[in-house]
């Protein structure tokens, strides 16, 4: 009970807003088209958001840390190469569940080394999380590209399609995949010492070390962590297309930003939860998905998202918060 | 009430009241300021003092005022616009410059952008804040990026940037707060000069030694109501430190010998090049070793080493007896040292992150279970605990600590390092922003600990502090320990004497 209060009210009355956002679009979007609320729709949005989803905590964590991390994409674009080349080397199409499982080990340990490359880098050396992600990610695509020489690599093995579009009890397995990442990330990051200390990282790293926190262990580990789930969403990505490809999902890495600041994260960092993130993303996609559904120009549904964010940033500021808190004193 | 005419104040108020929701942050206020007058307003953190002064200067309009006059004139309602043509300067805290622009630029800035565009003359700019400089007795390179300038030159450019417009009454907040001895000494011979001249200046510090220094009379306000105005001829700290909390501040010495307590710690001919050497110290069980000297004599330098932060060139340490050379804070404080920072607001606590987490911060090993998972309800069962021990006043334990008042905020710290156990607590300039009430509320706390067996070491440079609560006193000079005095045999203007000589 105690913690459905939290997950509905969140800090400062955050879910409750997004919840009610959500409430009303999902309501609008049912009045406007009959087949929004059925399994099909509702099933193809949980097939659609998860990707999007695991790079949103990929770039979640890094944001509360006080950085950034704008290799995610190619992160995952390299890390399922891995997996592709591994599953190429044990036959392509006939490769055995063997070839699948060492390719995801390989997958995660080269996500894991990218992040902690820029982790050490942005800790030790003290260069700027952008400067540090921006230099990964053009060195991770170049590399991509040159190893790739710009083409698909494509056939895997039939098994793999169930990871991609498989259901179990009509829940789409990637979004199955999501929620478990997502309930360990909000456990890491809300009840281990190691999310304790991003968070204070985040705020003011001098001071989190003048407490005695090992600060840039810290940033190390959460930008290795962050690449790790670069490394699930690569390994999802090959599953869902069937193929690998330099630069597949490019324009999802702002997107993710987005959603992160749409979710209160703050962008300076040291604040910020997992939860109302998870809610951001499933407005964004049921926008995306409502407005497909009655028709709409998938352009325009781009445009309405980044109409939506400012219309968030308007209702977030001071003043029409202090509106808010006005109206709703009578619950507190 | 003085009964001067009219036009030899520069600013009258009377029956001044203004409140903010429930809370009465001015109740009745009457405040008088004459002419080229050293005025200082005094009074504890939030009880109206900041309040008054948006007041004057028109950010806050009172609901009720029987008069409010400026330079002889009556003023129905200042805005922030008036009150600056009429000559009216607040020198905040903060300083409100601009880092990145030339000392030029910020004493000129109000004249060459706002209401006035026009395109910026550099040649007359630079004789104009030259001239504004040569006033106040001051060179300095007007074409140096403030953030290249110590904050004791920063504060010499916001007065001149206030001159420039020509203000007959200025306010400044906490102007010394962070300037050394011989900073505070030049800033208040300009402070004299301005008085000469026939600027106003109204003084809002902590420093009550300062206060009465420079200050001919003082208001006193407590709680929003006016205490009352005193001539600061005859008036002692004791006395104004009494009127602005309305208790007595005891300031005796506490001094005692403690030859039969274990020694905790012990350096011995620790050196580190260019900031300190040879220095030699113990500290025994239960006792409260004082540090000063002026800023920059290498008592914080002295401190970073001891906590691990910087090694030292030469010479060892002893904790409890046996060897001690933290490679870093992390292993000193694994070892029982504790370091309450002189910089609370970005160094000693996470001014956005809540009380609690503040607390907890380094001790979480203590609230992890078995599964490596932090406890909730052991986290907190030690917030509430050290809340209630250290007697903090706050809201609730999620709030952010910025919200808490400085001797709270400090509080807190003490809590954190408290919860560590530790077996020497450095405090560094521990009371700076923190308010006369508050000051003796964090040293009650200190000498309990004291008497419960902490080894502790003082710094600070406001020799009445190292005086009135050690056991003994170190004075560092030059990266050198001195001498040693005993509170009970020397008095405070003599040891102010052998340290500003």
């Amino acid at each position: 009970m105690t913690y459905l209060r939290r997950l509905t009210s969140g800090p400062k009355g955050e879910n409750a807003g997004l919840f009610l956002i959500l409430a009303v679009l999902i309501l609008g979007f049912s009045i406007a088209s009959p087949r929004f609320l059925t399994g099909a729709n509702l099933g193809s949005m949980g097939f659609q958001m998860p990707l999007l989803g695991l790079l949103t905590l990929a770039m979640l964590a890094p944001i509360l840390s006080g950085g950034l991390n704008l290799a995610i994409v190619y992160t995952a674009n390299i890390c399922g190469l891995t997996l592709a080349w591994t599953i190429m080397h044990f036959g392509g199409a006939d490769a055995g569940i063997f070839a699948f499982v060492l390719g995801c080990v390989a997958a995660v340990i080269v996500g894991a080394l990218a992040g902690a490359m820029m982790g050490a880098v942005i800790a030790y050396v003290g260069a700027h999380p952008i400067l540090v992600s921006l230099a990964m990610m053009i060195f991770l695509r170049g590399l991509g590209e040159f190893l790739t020489r710009g083409r698909d690599i494509s056939g895997f093995p039939d098994y793999m399609r169930v990871l991609g579009h498989g259901s179990l009890m009509a829940v789409p397995i990637p979004l199955i995949l999501f929620g478990l990442v997502a309930f360990a990330w909000h456990i890491l990051l809300r009840r281990t010492p190691h999310g304790f200390s991003t968070y204070m990282t985040g705020s003011n790293m001098q001071a989190a070390q003048y407490a005695g926190l090992n600060a840039k262990r810290t940033l190390v580990l959460i930008y290795a962590l962050s690449g790790v789930l670069c490394a699930i969403a690569g390994i999802l990505m090959a599953a869902r297309f069937n193929s690998v490809r330099v630069g597949h999902g490019e324009a999802m890495l702002l997107i993710t930003v987005l959603a992160c600041f749409l979710g209160g994260i703050d962008p300076f960092g040291g604040h910020g939860r997992v939860v109302p993130v998870i809610l951001a993303l499933i407005i964004l996609q049921v926008l995306s998905s409502g407005l497909n559904l009655i028709g709409a120009n998938q352009h325009l549904a781009t445009a309405v998202w980044g109409l939506f964010l400012i219309a968030v940033m308007v209702l977030r500021s001071d003043q029409s918060r202090q509106l808010i808190l006005l109206f709703s004193r009578k619950d507190t | 009430m003085t009964t001067a005419p009219a036009d030899q104040f520069a600013l009258r108020l009377h029956k001044v009241s203004k409140a903010f929701g429930g809370v009465q942050a001015l109740n009745q206020v009457d405040f008088e300021v004459r002419a080229g007058e050293v005025h200082c307003l005094a009074g504890e953190n939030g009880c109206g003092k900041s309040t008054l002064i948006k007041v004057v200067t028109g950010v806050h309009q009172p609901e009720k005022a029987e008069l409010i006059e400026l330079f002889g004139e009556a003023v129905g309602q200042i805005s922030p616009v008036l009150a600056r043509q009429l000559g009216v300067s607040v020198i905040w805290q903060d300083l409100a410059l601009f880092p990145h622009m030339t000392v030029a630029e910020n004493i000129a800035f109000d004249d060459m952008v706002g209401l006035r565009p026009r395109s910026v003359k550099y040649r007359e700019m630079i004789t104009r804040s030259g001239d504004v400089l040569a006033r106040l007795g001051v060179q300095m390179d007007l074409s140096a990026p403030l953030n290249d300038l110590p904050i004791a030159q920063r504060q010499v450019v916001a007065i001149a940037r206030a001159l420039m417009n020509d203000a007959k009454l200025i306010f400044m907040d906490e102007p010394t707060a962070s300037l050394t001895q011989s900073e505070t000494d030049r800033l208040l011979d300009i402070v004299r000069k301005l008085s000469a001249d026939g600027v106003a200046i109204v003084f809002v510090s902590h420093r009550l030694a300062e206060v009465l220094d420079i200050a001919e009379r003082v208001t006193v306000v407590r709680d929003g109501n006016l205490v009352g105005v005193y001539p600061t001829e005859g008036m002692t700290q004791a006395r104004l430190g009494e009127l602005m909390t309305g208790h007595l501040i005891e300031n005796a010495v506490v001094a005692r010998d403690l030859p039969d307590a274990p020694v905790v710690f012990e350096a011995e001919g620790l050196a580190r090049h260019g900031e300190f050497s040879d220095v030699s110290l113990k500290i025994r069980a239960g006792e409260v070793l004082g540090l000063t000297g002026l800023i920059g004599a290498g008592r914080t330098e002295l401190a970073h080493v001891m906590m691990g932060m910087r090694s030292a060139d030469s010479g060892h340490m002893l904790l409890n007896g046996a060897a001690y050379a933290p490679s870093h804070i992390r292993s000193a404080i694994k070892q029982g040292m504790a370091y309450v920072s002189e910089d609370r607001l970005s160094l000693g606590l996470l001014q956005k992150q809540s009380i609690a987490d503040n607390t907890v911060i380094s001790v979480l090993h203590k609230l992890t279970t078995a599964t490596g998972l932090i406890s909730y309800t052991r986290k907190a069962d030690l917030v509430r605990h050290w809340i209630r021990e250290l007697g903090v006043k706050i809201g609730a334990p999620e709030d952010a600590i910025s919200t808490l008042s400085g001797g709270n905020q400090q509080k807190v710290v003490l809590a954190k390092w408290l919860a560590t156990e530790p077996k020497l607590l450095i405090l560094d300039s521990p009371t700076v922003g923190v308010d006369v009430g508050a000051r003796a509320g964090i040293f009650r706390i200190v000498r309990a600990l004291a008497d419960e067996g902490l080894a502790i070491l003082l710094i600070s440079d406001e020799v009445t502090e190292v005086m009135f609560h050690s056991d003994r006193i170190l004075h560092m000079a030059d990266g050198r320990i001195v001498q040693e005095y005993d509170p009970r045999t020397i008095t405070v203007p003599q040891l102010e004497e052998r340290i500003y000589a």
